[in-house]
């Protein structure tokens, strides 16, 4: 059970009208009555189980009460980072995202006081800028942080959640010309856990954006991440590693929006699955405008398939509406455990469960190692052993 | 010191199911007797397709694989009722016709790993890497290979001398070559063979040589040679058959077959 898609050359140039957005993406609005609640069928709703979103999709405020807030946020920086909030609307807040589904319509409509946190130009942020977000069980939480970096300055978000709940939350990057940024998002939650949200970058003239979505943990995790340019020759590196285990629903939809000429992007998730009921979802659509003369694209999703019962979907888009690029095309396959790697192994005396470490490790290793942050690496690693512990 | 001994062995491949018009498991080996004593080295010889590989594999435990008579036993142990990983802890090894690449898996960790498996603890240290240094250079190994993952975009040559630098460090009891030396070219052949008789001297190891050349019986210089034809033992002989078959080839055993 192995699918291949592959199109690694360039497709005829489209003829359409410059507003024509891919047409799997509804348009963008802040208002709540352009994103309707969705009843499934919709082609960006329908791999998603809107039972059990528990009210994710609901106009609700978050719900802190005397026993507590919903949701806390602690975030550790250094002093050259400056952390304050926005009130919808107020500048920059709305720059980089504006909201594409109704998860992300009702994160925003229901944020007061946004989390803003702003590196200044030219300032090099040596230590990662920590966010934990702790979710309280049994509660709804919205939640919207706008990330902001000034030009040619570089620093390394890590927004890391744990905990329990109902989470929706946005990610709004501004990257600033020439700045070099990296957000890694960790879906560290507790089993029960749903999170819903929109992250989306916008990246300046020669700005160089990572986003890096790793999950694991959450009954379900539904996260779009996107990106758009602000100028030519930026560039974007899509990463995202994933693990579902029985029962979990793990959803990753990027869009990579091609707006601007000579800007590149890559894209590479990485996922395994295990125990009935495990699935997950890879959606990844990229949109060369016509202006976008000179880019580079392309994108990749794989999948380790390591028991029966299992699903993994796996679609990528690619629209494209002017012939005048470097590089445009995807991979995405789906594939077994492979016996014969396992065979390999055991036959120099190595047992079985260790070979089958080897051979997982193995497959998310090129990813954890572009990831490139050395704490993150070991979680990474100690998180992989310990799903793995749960089939062998 | 280990006696491998094969006795009446019948292996069935299964074709894939009736579907596509096959008929179901399909028997490749038709009672193969072997022996293999400490210290002996013997030659398999044989036509394509007449089940070398499969007898090969068969030892080693392949799961594609099924034994339905006859049994294989090392030193008295049955290693048919063996785990793969277990045979290999006994004392057995196959170097693979064809190597199978696994992504991410740094050679160098692979190495390690099998160690510490067969040896049942961890290598010391240092001299594990010394030992892994010199054998690699044995081999004629770049040591930029033991960052590279296992066998994957080795060349074919290459891959040939990883199993024999495997080989050399696990030192088994018994190793079943399965035709290492297809590949390879004159240089690497002598590194092979080299490798080959470096494990021979340890003392005591018997060598199971499956090849389509006599060139590499230059090297490796076998006690008996044994011609395999439709999945068993046509003949035996010694070194000399090995010549003969060079210049007669298979037809005097195959005169049914196409
Ligand atoms: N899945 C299968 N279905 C049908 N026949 C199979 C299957 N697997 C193996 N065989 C057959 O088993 C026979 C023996 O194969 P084997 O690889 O053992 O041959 P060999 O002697 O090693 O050949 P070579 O010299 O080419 O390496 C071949 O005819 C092969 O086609
Ligand atoms: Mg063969």
């Amino acid at each position: 059970m192995v699918t291949v898609t592959e199109s690694p050359g360039v497709v005829g140039a489209v003829e359409t009208s410059d507003k024509v957005a891919s047409h799997l993406h509804a348009v963008a609005s802040f208002d709540l009555a352009d994103h309707p609640m969705p009843h499934g069928r919709e082609e960006v709703w329908r791999f998603t189980p809107l039972k059990r979103l528990r009210g994710a999709l609901d106009d609700t405020p978050t719900h802190d009460d005397e026993s507590g807030p919903a949701a806390t946020y602690e975030v550790r920086a250094g002093d050259e980072v400056l952390l304050g909030t926005l009130a919808p609307g107020e500048e920059p807040r709305g720059r980089g995202l504006v909201p594409g589904d109704r998860a992300a319509a009702v994160a925003s409509k229901n944020t007061e006081k946004a989390l803003h946190v702003k590196v200044p130009a030219d300032t090099l942020v040596a230590e990662p800028v920590h966010i934990i977000v702790q979710g309280g069980a049994g509660k709804r939480s919205n939640a919207h942080h706008v990330l902001e970096v000034g030009t040619h300055a570089s620093v390394t978000f890590v927004v890391e959640h744990r905990g329990s709940g109902v989470h929706a939350g946005n990610v709004e990057v501004i990257v600033g010309d020439g700045a070099n940024v990296s957000v890694v998002s960790l879906q560290d939650w507790d089993d029960d856990a749903v999170h819903v949200g929109q992250h989306e970058a916008t990246i300046g003239r020669a700005a160089s954006y990572r986003h890096v979505s790793i999950s694991f943990g959450g009954d379900v995790v539904r996260l779009t991440s996107n990106v758009r340019y602000d100028g030519p020759g930026g560039q974007a590196e899509m990463l995202g590693l994933y693990f579902a285990d029985a029962g979990q629903h793990l959803e990753h939809r990027l869009f990579v929006d091609h707006n601007e000429p000579k800007t590149r992007s890559n894209v590479d998730y990485k996922g395994a699955l295990q125990g009935a009921g495990a699935h997950s979802v890879w959606v990844g659509d990229v949109l060369i405008r016509k202006v976008a003369e000179g880019i580079d694209t392309y994108e990749s999703n794989r999948n380790l398939v390591l028991t029966d019962g299992c699903r993994a979907d796996s679609i990528p888009n690619l629209e494209i509406e002017t012939g005048e690029i470097v590089g445009a095309g995807h991979a995405s396959t789906t594939g077994r455990f492979d016996d014969q790697q396992l065979f390999y192994l055991q036959s120099r005396g190595i047992h079985e469960d260790d070979a089958r470490r080897l051979v997982v490790h193995g497959f998310f290793n090129d990813i954890i190692r572009k990831i490139g942050i050395p704490q993150i690496e070991e979680k990474l690693l100690a998180t992989v052993e310990a799903e793995l512990e749960k089939t062998v | 010191m280990a006696t491998l001994e094969i006795r009446d062995l019948h292996v069935t491949v299964d074709t894939g199911g009736a579907h596509d018009g096959s008929d179901g498991p399909k028997e490749i080996l038709k009672g193969v007797d072997l022996v293999i004593r400490p210290g002996e080295t013997h030659a398999i010889m044989g036509p394509n397709g007449s089940g070398k590989s499969t007898l090969a594999y068969s030892i080693a435990g392949h799961p594609k694989y099924t034994v339905t008579r006859g049994s294989v036993t090392l030193d008295g142990a049955d290693v048919l009722a063996m785990k793969v990983d277990e045979r290999a802890r006994a004392g057995l090894f196959l170097a693979m016709q064809y190597p199978v690449e696994v992504p991410g898996v740094s050679v160098s960790n692979f190495l390690r790993t099998a160690k510490t498996a067969i040896d049942g603890e961890a290598p010391k240290l240092r001299t594990w890497v010394k030992d892994v240094n010199t054998a690699m250079a044995a081999m004629k190994m770049d040591p930029a290979f033991a960052t590279r993952s296992v066998n994957e975009g080795f060349s074919g040559g290459e891959k040939k001398r990883h199993e024999i630098l495997q080989l050399e460090l696990l030192d088994p009891q018994v190793a079943v070559l399965d035709e290492t030396d297809s590949g390879l070219d004159i240089d690497a052949l002598r590194v092979v063979s080299d490798g080959v008789n470096r494990f021979k001297a340890n003392g005591d190891r018997g060598v199971l040589l499956i090849t389509h050349y006599t060139r590499i019986l230059r090297y490796i210089t076998p006690d008996f040679v044994h011609v395999f034809v439709d999945g068993r033992i046509a003949e035996e002989g010694g070194p000399e058959l090995a010549d003969r078959l060079e210049a007669e080839g298979y037809d005097r055993f195959t005169t049914t077959t196409v």
